[in-house]
């Protein structure tokens, strides 16, 4: 009779410019499945895994803006080809984190992975459908274009441990930004999983950087930081939001607070996109 | 850097006989209510505060300080007219209103163009030429945005926000009123207004057009006063939105107050725009560019190339040629429809302008003012250029907000790019250059929201003007412009 075997636990870490480190503070926490079971070890992001991940975001922003629509369309749809190929291994994670039979979780990966495409499919619009030629009265030709905010902050969604994660990430990466993710305090291991995916997936390193830790904790690091352009707000409630709004606006940020029931899509693409109007003489 | 010759040329030294234009088509009464449902009333308590002519200091009538009470009354008449008739107003409807207030403007333009530069010091060229005109462009452009707005890339039926609360600046103040209320008037929302506490007039004028043209009481309601009157307005629970025009010091306050709030709001803050000048740029159009870029206006202009950066190797050259640019242009009596340089705003703005503008020479820079005569009375700053100035100087880093250029080198398209970036403002860039590949590499690059390439100051209804980072979000004018009041 053959011994039995001892399975091997995987440790959930961070994601900073393309690496998958501990934190920094040799913090860990433990996370468990909706029914109260040990699910995993979780890396405890700190303050400073935050600051090393914005100067990630901000280092590698103008390079992921610079690469052509089209090139970051392909590293989107790349990353929905990986999470296609470990559904199982998502739909798992998701059923477990958010207590959903095998059925609606194998669903709503597959809804992660759908909105993943729609995305990709957005980056080479963006600019036709937000941008445009103005007719101004004189001798210019007049046009504005769509660009990113530059680094957007993510507080993601508590509850939706992929499908929120993936529009609250994917919205801004998209329209050119690049991103530093807090995952769901509770339900991590989803997000952590897509981003192990990513950097399999030909997105230069810093794009998306992923924190997992104590959301109370971080939100504010993120909030104050004077080299984050954008925050999104999903993540915390309507007092916390209020808090953060306020420390945001210390430095003129933008804030995307998520509606209730929101039917347009296209309002957290648009929350983190600037319009650059460019003027030029028209003349022999 | 060599030191410029600062010989006049032969132009500089013609004198010109003064044409004035008429200040008598400028009837003002001596003291004025606030514009609430449609009528003047008395404020509240009844207090009054001076608007003077900045330009000789003489006062042009006494405009009412609104308190928390008057805000209130505004913004129920608004919300009122809101519920009742505005809503219910159909887009061609709203459209038919909005063009006949761009027309009425078109037809009183030389009597709003007067107002304008006895109550705001900027010369009479300009509010004629530029502030009236654009103003009157506003409402016509937005007037046929307001039966179209499905057709706007909102979806098929956008919504209005409701009340929107409104503050604008003293530096274009009836262009900042259209600005701000063509948009929000087409897309149906109703307005409370706030002029600011040194520039009423053109305002209240306005309220008077809008009578003439019929709209409904309670669509537009504008209330004057300082600080104080727009602490209340953006602090109002029956306000929607706010949109404000003004310094980033206060957007960032205004910001903050809202921020518990379900308001939306759109800022146009401050700047500290880059001018960059590259070595095969037309010389004669680059150095008007410059010069319209920095003095139009006084200066008091958030998108102003307030840093010129210009290439080593046309350094000397540039600034030899800007320095005497600068000497003739005509600084003095805002009326005189030869007048350049008018007055500066306010005591409080000149006081400003000094105090940043010793900085300069303190912290090393060079300093070239024009030697031009300036009036004995009112508040005046002669046009003035700094040269050797490094990044860390405050006058590279702040908005000074009057006529006062600091003039910076580089060597690589990269630099000045790099250097232009340099600032946590992002509002407007200047790129002068006749290759267009590099123009647009470097508009490619520039973290601002309008890039001017062989041109500067240029403004249009139909172009988006905004900034980014610490200028501000929200766009005001053309399509994008309609967000800011659309339910989206």
């Amino acid at each position: 009779m053959s011994e039995p075997r001892l399975d091997v636990r995987k440790t959930y870490k961070l994601l900073i410019n393309g690496a998958f480190p501990r934190s920094e503070s040799g913090r860990s926490y433990k996370v468990f499945t909706q029914s109260g079971e040990f699910l995993a070890n979780v890396a405890q992001g700190s303050r400073k895994d935050l600051r090393d991940a914005v100067l990630a975001a901000r280092g590698v922003q103008a390079k992921w803006w610079a690469s052509s629509a089209y090139n970051r369309g392909q590293v989107i749809y790349r990353l929905a080809e990986m999470a296609e190929s470990r559904r199982d291994e998502l739909a798992v994670h998701v059923g477990a984190a958010e207590g959903l039979r095998a059925p609606e979780a194998f669903a709503s990966v597959a809804r992660a992975i759908d909105r993943i495409v729609w995305y990709a499919g957005w980056t080479d619009k963006i600019t036709q459908v937000y941008g445009g030629a103005n007719p101004v009265a004189g001798p210019f030709f007049n046009f504005s274009l769509p660009t990113p905010s530059g680094v957007v902050a993510v507080l993601a969604s508590q509850e939706s441990s992929l499908e929120g994660f993936v529009d609250a990430v994917l919205a801004p990466i998209a329209a050119g930004n690049t991103v530093v993710a807090l995952a769901s305090e509770l339900r991590p291991t989803p997000a952590v999983l897509l981003g192990e995916m990513s950097a399999t997936s030909d997105f230069p390193a810093g794009v998306l950087n992923i924190i997992t830790g104590v959301t109370s904790e971080l939100a504010p690091t993120l909030a104050s930081h004077e080299e984050i352009d954008g925050i999104d707000l999903a993540g915390v409630g309507v007092d916390q939001a209020s808090e953060l709004n306020v420390i945001a606006a210390g430095s003129i940020k933008r804030v995307f607070r998520p509606r209730q029931n929101d039917t347009d899509p296209t309002r957290r693409l648009r929350a983190f996109i600037e319009t650059s109007t460019v003027w030029h003489t028209i003349g022999q | 850097m060599d030191e410029p010759e600062l010989t006049n040329s032969r132009l500089g030294s013609l004198e010109y006989d003064p044409a004035p234009e008429s200040t008598a088509i400028a009837h003002f009464r001596p003291s004025y209510g606030i514009f609430i449902d449609g009528r003047f009333t008395d404020p509240s308590s009844h207090e009054q505060f001076v608007s003077l002519n900045p330009a000789n200091e003489e006062v042009l009538a006494t405009v009412a300080q609104s308190s928390r009470e008057d805000v209130d009354r505004a913004v129920a008449s608004a919300r009122h007219a809101y519920d009742t008739v505005w809503s219910r107003t159909s887009g061609p409807e709203r459209a038919k209103y909005l063009f006949r207030i761009a027309r009425l403007i078109q037809e009183r333009a030389r009597e709003l163009a007067v107002v304008e530069t006895l109550d705001n010091g900027k010369p009479i060229r300009e509010s004629r030429d530029v502030d009236v005109p654009l103003s009157a462009a506003h409402f016509f452009y937005y007037a046929g945005w307001a039966d179209k707005l499905g057709y706007a890339g909102f979806g098929p039926d956008p919504r209005p926000i409701g009340v929107a609360g409104q503050i604008i600046p003293w530096n274009f103040p009836l262009l900042m009123a259209a600005w701000k209320l063509a948009p929000a008037l087409a897309a149906g929302n109703t307005c409370v207004l706030k002029p600011a506490e040194t520039t009423s007039l053109s305002a209240l004028l306005l309220a008077e057009i809008l009578q003439q043209a019929d709209l409904p009481p309670g669509v537009v309601n504008i209330i004057t006063g300082d600080g104080s009157s727009g602490a209340a307005l953006v602090d109002h629970p029956g306000v929607d939105k706010i949109a404000f025009t003004g310094s980033t010091e206060v957007g960032r306050l205004i910001q903050q107050r809202v921020a518990p709030s379900q308001k939306r709001l759109t800022l146009e803050l401050g700047g500290k725009g880059a001018n960059i000048v590259f070595d095969d740029a037309p010389i004669d159009e680059m150095i008007e560019g410059i010069i319209d870029g920095i003095f139009f206006n006084q200066g008091h202009v958030c998108c102003a190339g307030s840093r010129l950066l210009v290439q080593e190797s046309i350094a000397d050259e540039v600034l030899r040629r800007l320095v005497r640019r600068m000497e003739q242009l005509r600084v003095g009596d805002p009326m005189d429809k030869n007048t350049d340089v008018g007055a500066i705003n306010s005591a409080a703005q000149l006081a400003r302008i000094r105090e940043l503008s010793s900085f300069g020479e303190s912290e090393g820079a060079t300093r070239y003012t024009s030697s031009c005569m300036l009036p004995d009375k009112g508040y005046w700053f002669a046009p003035t250029v700094f040269a050797n100035v490094s990044q860390s100087h405050r006058i590279a880093r702040e908005e000074i907000f009057g006529p006062v250029l600091s003039v910076l080198t580089f060597r690589t398209p990269e630099e000045a790019v790099v250097k232009a970036n340099n600032t946590n403002y992002g509002l407007a860039c200047g790129v002068w250059s006749e290759k267009g590949s590099r123009t647009l590499w470097v508009a490619q690059r520039l973290r601002a929201g309008v890039i001017w390439a062989n041109t500067y100051n240029k403004f249009d209804p139909s172009s988006p003007f905004g900034g980014v980072r610490e200028s501000g979000f929200g766009r005001e004018g053309g399509r994008h412009g309609l967000e800011a009041y659309l339910d989206v």
